[in-house]
């Protein structure tokens, strides 16, 4: 959620590894002379990355990498969703309740996520492994309804595949992302009703 | 230029023009929130929509240039409409607090509601709260009142330049502040309280003291530095509760700085407000009549050339001018006006003023600076220059301090020689000089106040002639000065005449004991351990270092109290005007000297005010004209000789206390000790 | 119903090779080279001729606005940027085209880059899909490594460089200029206008911004020519689109089809239909969450285009088809999408930052029925009150769904109301 999340507990101080330095100037140099505030949002991703979370360090850091007055990087980190202002667990379940998910069964998804995790949207485990929050639309409709979990989309959920899909998460297995129904991609269930005799090349 | 019909009013007005500027050249009014004609559009409030014919949507009047053939409607019922669903919106969050809110009777919004607001809410939902924030001991804020309009935003990014304000979060949970607890250290960050259209930034000092409509308002002028901001004194009874700046485009435009408006509660604070004659070794409490009496037994017999004054750096001209008619009388030709010892020339004006004109640094195209720390030392004055800069193509340089001046430039270093460098081509930057059309030098105080002062001030007009800063139509050659007295007690020639001392061989020959009365007129700055033995009258109104070391005290008027006259660093001759009364038996400055002249046995000729202002024309004309500047004609000036190998560091170390006022002002004290000695906190968020 | 052969996104579902050997067998790249030699005027002639109108929502002509930047290139650079911050509830087709087409969109980057006079384009992917960044930075790569783009970009001695750029999770980023200032590094509030971007946009550049799907059908247009894909669907009107259903349907998925094509019989071909029946549909939502809601009645009969859809004041937007059946609960559906454009308003202007959050709480009692009638109007109102006074249309987008609902499902409204009252007063009797 936007606004301030801010918490006391801040790391002193934030530095990029060696790696992420190398990554950094490679973003960096994205973008025209004169215009590597565009690298901002990379950065602060970056950070998040390495850190888990963004902290007020790692913002006035990549302010100062970036040449920009740290209040801009504060505007962008707490406008935009993704940065995460204070530490958030190990796997970030991220359950879209918007409508086409809710339409197709995302209240049964988030109870299955509290049932299992025992905790509530904003809320992480006590053993900093989850951190349940309620997303928008996440952009894989037709899919619904889905969680993100880091970096991947879980899609074609039901209270059952959520439960099942966290704890092997908690055992420390690498789930397999996408449908969990087996589906093919975004084609209907049943197979799809095009594309069944695709030429080799258009038109042909 | 494209001619539109507004209000079926046909009109022609400069291409570029907003719709909202041009419904103003018609006398028509469009209420705003966020527009404010010295800052960036932003167009969020969306108060000023207007109608334009064959647009399906009302138009933010703001933002839209204006084009050929346009038809707007500012009152149409499309109009009216979507102004009071945007008042509606506005006050929907906005808390009732009107009887308690310090902006109560000159709030935007108030006012606005009159014109769009409903008489009743439709609105039942809970009214959002912000937590408040704290923005130092100046800005008082209460943010539930805030109605995002980034006015205080963009004021303190685009014009004060140091970017610690923004809108974190979004959407409804949007919050104005530094995000991290930080109180706002720019030296103009006041302007934010002005600029705030409704109670969200106030006056910290001046919370819950007084009602706008309980204020007597007196226009006048600020002394605290050489710039003269234009200012409104808001006075009840015998008090200044607030001072605010006047609109003045030629000076301070409408920006006040930090120490100019806040620092009025040292007016009531360590006052002189009667006679004190020193008995036993101690200062006592004595009458008009006692004092004199002992000035002119002290006085009784003394040579002339024994006696000497001093006019310090909050003296007006009719006290100076009566000062140095005064000090003639006596025989004395020892007399200055520089208690800094600034190696200024009073025989050649152009040699001490801004000759540019604040104005005129808009038109420059290239800027050095001499020994000057503009920020600090006039920070009305830097704001411009930084307007300047941020309109592109305006190389800056400087010699002198390396400190943050809110823009770029290049630091050429801090000695002196390269002044000369500069002068004889031998320094790259003579070539963006000389390439420049009108290039422009700004010399300070920390470049003249210095024994090589007089060679340093002779480097520096070689340097302006050899770069064609001085030219027909343009004189780029600018002292920056920092006392409100100064260009005034040099007009007036408050200079050692023939054979006379200036300060530093008042203070020699005080220490020696060859000068054995020294009067000062508020002077504070120099060091009143080297007086020695001498008798030391001190008039003004602060007790002070002057007061302390004085045998008699004369208690004057400060700025806020007297109607007088000052010019300003570019020779711009303003006067203040009298708010309040001087407290208890001080007086007016002029009365005073005329006062004890007669009691000397060397009456001044001058009765009225009148009679002192044309003494004053009879020095010098530049009194002629008041609020203008006449452009002062070229000559030589300065001492050749050799420059000293001692860099050039500004005088300033203390932005927020530079006089007797700023240093008696509790609040400046605070400002003080948060962002010179360095105790704001690096620690700590508002979450 | 559309045939295969003329289906522009042939591996939509991801059974194929995404990479650029499979897009190669595709057709991908296929003679772009000589597009490029007809030259600029050509390209943009051919794409007015198409008829294409912007798939990203708003159906702008996608030729005219090529044409609307500078016919020269002076001294500021010209930028394409791609609009791949797919977010609009119910839309999900882009993610589609980047992590199972992504040469399409590439190669669509450099002929539209090219036919503007743009060295560089910038495509900026929410943040979110980072998995469909990953394919699409892969076939940017393989792109650079076999010469089709970079310097002298498909032998055609056009220099072109492509990146991708992730956002960080904000709707408001699909809107054109907001997109523009997120780019530069900066909140993703939306700019006045004018100006325009092809004027002033990125880096204070004429910057085109164009819907990933809109760039990526560009090189089959351009390979098969506009009259053919003028043929397909209705004048003003013409073309393939990605459909997305999603909701109470048997089979939710993205299908893509001839524009014009009956609603009904698009959630009956390809969605198994309604769930329970065409007559247990209650609603759809046919282009995303902004557009208004279609009672059944409308529903039976209407066409999935532009024009077909504002003749019942609805839209086409982006194509997202979202069906409710008659179990939904229809205010609380709608209620949902106003918490949605509360919780995304970028807070610049007042009618949005401060009218989205009020209609969202009406609209919490309206779903409880803890309101009054009077309160129906008073709502409509305030929706027209923020509708057409903001700088962007995000605050038409809040309003809409509202004005939907209102207008065709009013006795609902109502009815809930009432039961409210009586179920209140029945337990204080």
């Amino acid at each position: 959620m936007s606004g301030p999340g801010t918490t006391a507990d801040q790391p002193a101080n934030f530095a990029f590894s060696a790696e992420n330095v190398e990554r950094a100037r490679a973003i960096i140099a994205k973008y025209p002379d004169g215009r590597q505030a565009s690298a901002v949002m990379p950065l602060l991703d970056l950070a998040q990355r390495q850190e888990g979370w963004v902290s007020r360090a790692a913002m006035d850091h990549v302010a100062e990498m970036l040449g920009m007055a740290p209040i801009r990087v504060y505007e962008v980190a707490t406008f935009y969703t993704m940065f995460q202002l204070k530490p958030v667990g190990k796997h970030h379940v991220q359950v879209c309740t918007n409508l086409p998910c809710w339409l197709r069964g995302s209240d049964g998804v988030a109870m299955a996520c509290r049932d299992e995790l025992g905790i509530g949207f904003g809320e992480t485990t006590p053993d900093g492994m989850f951190t349940l929050s309620e997303v928008e639309c996440l952009g894989a409709c037709v899919n619904a309804p889905m969680v993100q979990i880091g970096d991947d989309y879980y899609e074609d959920l039901d209270p059952d595949s959520t439960k099942r899909l966290l704890k092997a998460l908690r055992n420390g297995e690498k789930p397999k992302a996408g449908s969990q129904t087996g589906r093919q991609g975004s084609a209907p269930a049943g197979g799809p009703t095009t594309l069944v005799d695709v030429p080799a090349k258009q038109g042909e | 230029m494209p001619k539109l019909t507004i209000d079926g009013i046909e009109v022609e007005v400069p291409a570029g023009v907003t719709i909202l500027q041009a419904c103003e050249t018609l006398g028509i009014e469009i209420p705003r929130f966020c527009y404010h004609e010295r800052l960036q559009i932003a167009g969020n409030c969306r108060m000023c929509l207007v109608e334009v014919e064959k647009s399906p949507k009302p138009v933010a009047s703001c933002a839209m240039p204006v084009a050929d053939g346009m038809v707007v409607h500012t009152g149409s019922p499309m109009v009216e409409k979507a102004r009071k669903g945007v008042m509606e919106f506005l006050l929907i969050n906005h808390p009732l607090d009107c009887p308690i809110c310090d902006q109560g009777g000159e709030c935007d919004l108030q006012d606005q509601a009159i014109g769009y607001g409903f008489d009743r809410g439709r609105f039942s939902e809970n009214k959002r709260a912000v937590k408040d924030k704290n923005f130092g001991p100046l800005i008082k804020t209460y943010m539930t009142r805030c109605i995002h309009c980034t006015r205080c935003i963009r004021f303190i990014t685009e014009v004060a330049g140091v970017p610690e304000l923004g809108a974190t979060g979004r959407g409804e949970n949007m919050e104005v502040g530094t995000y991290v607890e930080k109180a706002l250290s720019s030296e103009l960050s006041g302007n934010i309280i002005d600029l705030c259209p409704v109670g969200a930034l106030t006056s910290k000092p001046f919370a819950f003291t007084a009602r706008p409509w309980e204020l007597r308002k007196t226009e006048s002028i600020d002394v605290l530095d050489a710039l003269g901001s234009n200012i409104r004194v808001d006075a009840r009874g015998a008090a200044v509760m607030r001072v605010l700046p006047r609109i003045n485009d030629d000076v301070n435009e409408e920006w006040l700085s930090d120490k100019s408006r806040f620092a009025y509660d040292g007016l009531q604070r360590q006052r002189l407000d009667t006679p004190y004659v020193r008995r036993d070794g101690r200062l006592q409490p004595a009458s008009w009549q006692d004092a004199f009496a002992a000035i002119a037994a002290r006085l009784n017999g003394v040579d002339g050339k024994r006696i000497a004054a001093i006019a310090g750096d909050l003296a007006d001209c009719e006290s100076m001018v009566a000062l140095k008619d005064l000090t003639a009388a006596l025989g004395s030709p020892n007399i200055d006006c520089r208690q800094d010892g600034a190696k200024l020339d009073a025989s050649v004006r152009a040699s001490y003023l801004f000759n540019t004109t604040v104005a005129g640094i808009e038109e420059a195209d290239a800027l050095l600076l001499i020994g000057t720390d503009p920020r600090r030392e006039a920070a009305v004055l830097n704001a411009r220059i930084r307007k300047r800069w941020l309109n592109g193509r305006f190389p800056i340089a400087s010699v002198g301090p390396k400190v943050d001046l809110t823009y770029r430039y290049e630091w050429l270093g801090d000695e002196p020689r390269l002044l000369t460098d500069i002068a004889e081509a031998k320094h790259p930057f003579a070539e963006v000089l000389k390439g420049a059309q009108k290039p422009m030098l700004i010399l300070g105080m920390g470049a003249l106040a210095r024994p090589d002062g007089a060679a340093v001030l002779a480097a520096a007009r070689r340097l302006a002639e050899t770069c064609g800063m001085v030219k027909d139509g343009w004189n780029g050659f600018n002292v920056l000065h920092l006392a409100a007295a100064r260009v005034g007690g040099l007009d007036l020639g408050l200079v050692p005449g023939k054979g006379g001392r200036d300060v530093a061989g008042i203070l020699a020959g005080a220490e020696k004991g060859d000068i054995e009365v020294v009067y000062l007129l508020g002077a504070d700055e120099i060091d009143m351990d080297r007086l020695g033995k001498a008798f030391v009258i001190y008039q003004g109104h602060h007790g002070d270092a002057g007061a302390h070391r004085a045998d008699v005290v004369l208690p004057g008027a400060a700025y806020t109290e007297k109607n007088a006259t000052y010019v300003n660093t570019e020779g711009r001759a303003q006067e203040t005007r009298l708010a309040v009364f001087p407290p208890g038996e001080a007086r007016e400055d002029w009365k005073v000297l005329r006062a004890l002249s007669e009691a000397l046995g060397h009456r001044l000729p001058y009765d009225s005010l009148r009679e002192v202002r044309e003494r004053m024309l009879a020095v010098s004309r530049v009194f002629a004209h008041r609020d203008a500047v006449a452009a002062a004609e070229w000559g030589a000036f300065g001492t050749d000789g050799a420059l000293d190998n001692a860099p050039f560091v500004s005088p300033i170390e203390n932005f927020y206390m530079t006089d007797p006022i700023s240093r008696a002002s509790k609040t400046m004290a605070e400002c003080t000790a948060l962002f010179v000695a360095g105790n704001q906190r690096k620690t700590g968020t508002h979450g | 119903m559309l045939r295969d052969q003329d289906r522009i996104f042939t591996n939509l579902y991801g059974m194929h090779d995404w990479r650029l050997a499979g897009a190669r067998a595709r057709g991908d790249w296929d003679g772009t080279k000589e597009i490029l030699r007809k030259g600029r005027d050509w390209i943009i002639e051919e794409m007015k001729n198409s008829g294409l109108r912007g798939r990203g929502g708003a159906g702008f002509p996608t030729g005219v606005k090529w044409s609307f930047m500078p016919k020269t290139i002076g001294d500021r650079p010209h930028y394409l940027v791609v609009n791949a911050d797919e977010g609009e509830p119910g839309t999900c087709k882009d993610r589609e085209i980047m992590r199972f087409d992504p040469h399409k969109l590439v190669e669509g980057c450099l002929i539209a880059s090219f036919a503007m006079g743009a060295h560089a384009c910038y495509i900026y992917i929410r943040g979110e899909f980072f998995r469909e960044a990953e394919h699409l930075q892969h076939a940017i790569d393989e792109a650079y490594a076999a010469g089709l783009v970079g310097k002298n970009a498909c032998g055609s001695g056009w220099d072109f460089d492509v990146y991708i750029h992730r956002g960080g999770g904000a709707y408001i980023c699909g809107e054109e200029t907001a997109l523009i200032e997120s780019l530069e590094g900066k909140k993703g509030q939306p700019r006045l206008k004018p100006p325009f971007p092809a004027g002033v946009g990125l880096y204070g550049c004429p910057t085109t911004v164009n819907n990933v799907e809109s760039i990526a059908v560009a090189p089959t247009i351009l390979r098969r020519g506009a009259a053919w894909f003028g043929s397909l669907g209705r004048p003003k009107n013409t073309g393939t689109k990605i459909f997305c259903i999603s909701g109470h349907v048997n089979e939710p998925c993205n299908v893509e089809e001839e524009m014009g094509i009956p609603l009904k019989e698009l959630i009956e071909k390809h969605a198994g239909g309604v769930r329970g029946g065409w007559n247990n549909l209650l609603a759809v939502i046919p282009g995303g969450s902004s557009v208004p809601v279609l009672p059944k009645e409308i529903c039976d009969n209407v066409l999935m285009d532009f024009d077909s859809l504002r003749e019942v004041r609805s839209g086409l937007g982006t194509a997202a088809v979202i069906v409710m059946d008659k179990s939904t609960d229809l205010i609380r559906a709608i209620t949902r999408l106003s918490r949605f454009y509360k919780h995304e308003s970028c807070g610049q202007c007042t009618p949005c930052r401060e009218g989205t959050g009020w209609m969202w709480r009406v609209m919490e009692r309206m779903a409880t029925g803890n309101a009054t009638v009077e309160e129906i109007d008073m709502l409509e109102d305030v929706t027209r009150q923020v509708e057409g006074h903001t700088i962007c249309a995000l605050g038409d987008a809040a309003a809409w769904p509202i004005q939907g609902l209102i207008r065709h499902f009013r006795p609902e409204l109502e009815r809930r109301i009432k039961e409210y009252h009586s179920a209140r007063s029945g337990r204080a009797a």
